[in-house]
């Protein structure tokens, strides 16, 4: 089948473009939505223009749409990303990252049946722990670019989903219920390297940006 | 030994609508394809869960066929959403054009699975079926049934996702 994924460039859309392409599909296109409202209900918003670096080396076409994330009338500009990728690159069905969050998977369930797509989300309810787990086994190089939660600090930014973190993040789950997979929004994520990527990303420059109290932001720029 | 009998026409799909029940039934259980069901798999199983599958995926109406064993199985049956209209339609449901996406609170009156009082449940359907004879329903809200029981057999259908919102429900229909 055909499918369209829409693309963050975080953990769980790469991932979730890794497990459609491992089970025979064809991945035609990747949809990213830069939402301009950072605090939008639907769309992952840090990195998100770094995305073409990894559809370059995934050698898949990307469409970048923009919306102001205003709740709602984003789902409006959702819809007409989704059905000019269906358009365009004749897609029969859209691929999704999410994991637990009913408020976004059903939200996307909608427009595609409204669109005649068939929606897949193959990392719903998955165990968040074993979750990283086998995202390291596979080869995954996962760095952290955002993190808005107490009692992350800047420390947290640019960290690498290795095993270590999966120690520590076990531990803020038990202490904060901080999500393991940071489902919650409590972490932002960025993919440098996967068994997709024809080479590696590297990251030329960075720099760590405080927007809160429990509130920072990695900036970077990769080659 | 559970035996989960997958109706996703695409293997991908059993990620979304399989992988999640196997989370609350445990390792005692195997999962097989409506598709090469076999009368083995049948008696080698105590209980069974037929899945559920994805909004756009109505193959498994065109095999009802596969599915004739229902009649007469005497085992502990449970039907998450598709597999709630297959066992409707197994006996004599009609179909219903009924579109619920998302998490509701409906009320439920019975004990059955320990399944009882007001719930929040996640669906995820574009077609439900008439109560058939000789079962009953036991949710309260909406006017078709969401939740029923065989009157005599443990033959169960939901039309909810209990492997998305209730869990427990899964884990108390498979406990021994």
């Amino acid at each position: 089948m055909k499918l369209g994924v829409l693309f963050s460039g975080g953990k769980d859309s790469v991932y979730a473009t890794y497990l459609a392409r491992k089970s025979g599909h064809e991945i035609s296109c990747l949809i990213t939505i830069n939402s301009i409202n950072k605090e939008s209900f639907m769309f992952h918003t840090p990195s998100i223009t770094k995305t073409i670096k990894q559809a370059e080396v995934m050698k898949i076409p990307i469409s970048l749409y923009e919306t102001n994330g205003e709740k709602e009338k984003e789902l409006i500009d959702l819809k007409d990303a989704i059905k000019k990728a269906k358009e365009e690159f004749l897609i029969e069905g859209v691929v999704t990252g999410a994991i637990k969050s009913v408020y976004q998977a059903s939200r996307i369930q909608k427009i595609c049946n409204e669109l005649d797509l068939e929606c897949f989300n193959p990392l719903w309810q998955k165990d968040e722990e074993l979750y990283l787990e086998e995202l390291i086994q596979e080869g995954f190089e996962v760095i952290l670019v955002g993190v808005f939660a107490y009692p992350f600090d800047e420390s947290w930014i640019f960290r690498k989903i290795d095993s270590d973190f999966v120690i520590d993040i076990n531990e803020l789950h038990k202490k904060y219920k901080i999500h393991v997979a940071g489902e919650g929004g409590e972490f932002e994520t960025f993919v440098l390297n996967c068994p997709m990527f024809s080479r590696g990303l590297k990251v030329s420059w960075k720099k760590v940006i405080q927007e809160g109290e429990n509130s920072f932001r990695g900036e970077l720029e990769i080659e | 030994m559970i035996l989960i009998i997958s109706v996703c026409s695409e293997k991908l799909h059993e990620n979304e609508f399989v992988k999640p029940i196997e989370k609350f039934v445990g390792k005692n259980s195997f999962v097989k394809s409506f598709d090469n069901l076999t009368p083995k798999d049948l008696e080698r199983a105590d209980k069974v869960i037929i899945s559920g599958t994805s909004l756009e995926d109505f193959d498994y109406m065109k095999s009802l066929d596969k599915f004739s064993w229902i009649k007469n199985f005497d085992k502990p049956l449970l039907g998450i959403c598709a597999g709630m209209q297959i066992i409707g339609l197994t006996f004599g449901s009609k179909i219903l054009e009924e579109k619920h996406v998302g998490a509701f609170r409906e009320k439920f009156n019975c004990g059955y699975l320990d399944f009882k009082g007001e719930k929040e449940v996640y669906y995820l359907h574009n077609k439900a079926v008439s109560l058939p004879s000789n079962f009953f329903r036991l949710n309260l809200d909406l006017d078709y049934p969401t939740f029923f029981k065989h009157e005599k057999r443990e033959i169960y259908g939901v039309l909810f996702h209990p492997e998305v919102y209730n869990g427990d429900l899964i884990r108390e229909f498979v406990k021994d």
